[in-house]
């Protein structure tokens, strides 16, 4: 099985496509980071507006740690867009070539082979996110230095010691790997019942614009489904920047708020996950190779 | 030893029967020629050979052992090129031959990639990628990617397609040592019936999905049954002289030119006896051809 998982990561590597990714996630978070440099302070400023005259905020506002959580707010609803550019064209890429033929008449299972794809996938996606945690997180830390972390939330602030930072964005990029995971499982599916690159590469997108244009509106009809769709917790990543509070309000720290959210979110994505895969799996076993 | 072992196949795609009650089997180290129209089913048996169609219908054995309980054993000793040669774009001629000699459980050493290169006549572009070969070299590289594992059985379709006459005439004389210096069985489909006629040993061919005709390639072509055109300036004053003569009764009813059926001995005679007619004779070719043949029990059937 290594071999042919061996063979799936070598053409991923090999393949120009690849590249688009890493470059597009590399320029927009330079692009950010540079504009956060050169106009920051007028970026906190604004942040800061409505609770200037209540609050006073020593030190550093705009860190590397809120640089991150910036860029993280930004990218992750992006970042699957790009890891549908590999995942969806897993197989319906070489159904296309014609290279279906040439795997699927090795010594291997079909099913092996689809498994090795999934796990080539599943690695370049981490990989991606791997390389957004080191451009958005480190280097952040890297140009803009560490502080506390000062969060505006809806109708509250979170303000997290610099020292209990870390392994939250530990725990979000562990988080965000199901997500993209998900995304990943779910372009898979959609690559086995194509025989072209571009059809599985549009539904992935066009499921999760879906899909989470479902899990963001309040109508009640769609509010039964919410709880199962992937879409509404994909973004649950921030759970792990929310404090519990003591009796006298002041946040605990190494807690997190809701741990059960996180818990149910990782349980949902990983159902999804395994369903996408196995469902994957008996469209190719039984599929006619007539590409 | 039946190396190949099809019994009453048939593969349906909706209402369509691409093939229909297929039977045949491929004895070892034999050449084994496939032919058929285009959409006669030809490409379908192959890849139910191969596994990547499901057939309807029917049962495949391989090396005595079913195809579908032992698929994975079975295909370690297969080596194939299916319609075009489909490749990694992005791949250089030497990576495919890597990449698919890993997933074969015998050891390919450098020195069998080389050799197989080298078989295959692409040594001198081994590092190219394979987006700047030409539909011939592709073609190459298909048979090289089948031929790398040494395989026992090796399918070819249409391994002909793209190459010039030096590329044909080189296929040819490859499936001629694979078979004859090696041992190896080889099934193939090509629809230049002169190069199969050269190189199998047993024909099958299929119409419609059926079996129409099969055998020893010598005794499908009976020479006892040798088809003559014969060309003259004056078709009418020569079917006269010819209507005289005592091959009279070897004319064929056709109006598209004189043809007469005849055992292949007796041309000389005809042409000698059509001199002494003093019929002006442009051309007398035999028409004892696999294409012949091939149009013959096709057309019947239709």
């Amino acid at each position: 099985m290594w071999k042919i998982i061996s063979i799936e990561l070598y053409k991923i590597y090999k393949r120009p496509r690849t590249y688009i990714a890493f470059g597009a996630i590399a320029a927009l978070i330079v692009v950010i980071q540079l504009g956060l440099k050169i106009d920051g302070e007028s970026y906190a400023g604004f942040l800061m507006k409505d609770i200037n005259d209540t609050l006073t905020v020593d030190g550093k506002v705009l860190n590397g740690y809120l640089v991150c959580y910036i860029l993280l707010q930004l990218l992750l609803v992006h970042v699957p867009l790009l890891v549908a550019l590999i995942a969806a064209d897993m197989i319906s890429g070489e159904a296309n070539l014609g290279t279906l033929r040439l795997i699927f008449t090795t010594p291997y299972s079909r099913t092996q082979w689809v498994m090795a794809k999934f796990i080539a996938a599943s690695t370049y996606t981490l990989l991606l996110l791997i390389w957004l945690a080191f451009l958005a997180l480190f280097v952040s830390m890297w140009i803009f230095g560490t502080d506390d972390l000062f969060l505006m939330k809806s109708n509250y602030v979170v303000l997290i010691q610099g020292d209990d930072v870390l392994w939250r964005y530990v725990g979000a990029f562990i988080f965000a790997s199901f997500s993209l995971l998900t995304v990943t499982s779910l372009g898979f599916l959609m690559s086995s019942m194509a025989n072209n690159s571009i059809g599985p590469i549009v539904g992935t997108m066009s499921a999760i614009v879906f899909f989470t244009i479902l899990s963001t509106l309040n109508i009640p009809l769609f509010s039964i489904i919410k709880p199962y769709l992937f879409t509404t917790h994909m973004n649950n990543w921030k759970e792990f920047f929310d404090l519990q509070v003591d009796a006298n309000n002041e946040a605990i720290k190494g807690s997190i708020l809701n741990v059960a959210k996180i818990k149910t979110s990782l349980i949902v994505l990983t159902i999804h996950i395994g369903l996408f895969v196995a469902a994957s799996v008996l469209i190719v076993k039984k599929k006619d190779i007539l590409s | 030893m039946a190396v190949i072992e099809v019994q009453s196949i048939s593969k349906n795609f909706g209402s369509l029967t691409a093939v229909d009650q297929l039977s045949f089997s491929v004895q070892q180290g034999e050449v084994f020629g496939f032919l058929g129209q285009n959409g006669s089913g030809k490409s379908t048996t192959i890849r139910m050979l191969l596994s990547l169609i499901h057939p309807s219908s029917g049962s495949i054995q391989l090396f005595g052992l079913p195809l579908k309980e032992h698929r994975n054993e079975l295909l370690e000793k297969v080596g194939a090129i299916i319609e075009r040669p489909d490749l990694y774009p992005y791949l250089t001629a030497r990576e495919h031959l890597k990449l698919f000699s890993q997933v074969r459980k015998k050891q390919i050493t450098t020195a069998d990639i080389n050799a197989t290169l080298e078989k295959v006549g692409l040594s001198h572009r081994s590092s190219d990628k394979v987006q700047t070969f030409s539909l011939g070299m592709k073609q190459r590289l298909g048979i090289g990617i089948a031929l790398v594992h040494n395989p026992e059985l090796i399918i070819l379709d249409e391994p002909t397609n793209g190459l010039d006459p030096q590329g044909i005439a080189d296929i040819r004389h490859l499936i001629q040592y694979l078979a004859k210096e090696e041992g190896k069985t080889v099934f193939v489909s090509s629809h230049l019936l002169s190069e199969i006629e050269q190189v199998a040993s047993q024909i099958l061919i299929i119409h419609q999905g059926k079996k129409v005709a099969a055998g020893d390639t010598d005794k499908l072509l009976d020479p006892n049954k040798t088809i003559v055109h014969v060309t003259t300036l004056n078709d009418e004053a020569a079917l006269l002289a010819i209507h005289a003569s005592s091959f009279a009764g070897n004319l064929l009813p056709r109006k598209d030119g004189i043809y007469f059926m005849l055992p292949k001995h007796e041309i000389p005679m005809l042409h000698k006896a059509m001199v002494l007619a003093d019929i002006a004779l442009l051309n007398v070719e035999s028409k004892n051809s696999l294409e012949d043949y091939f149009l013959q029990v096709t057309s019947n059937s239709n």
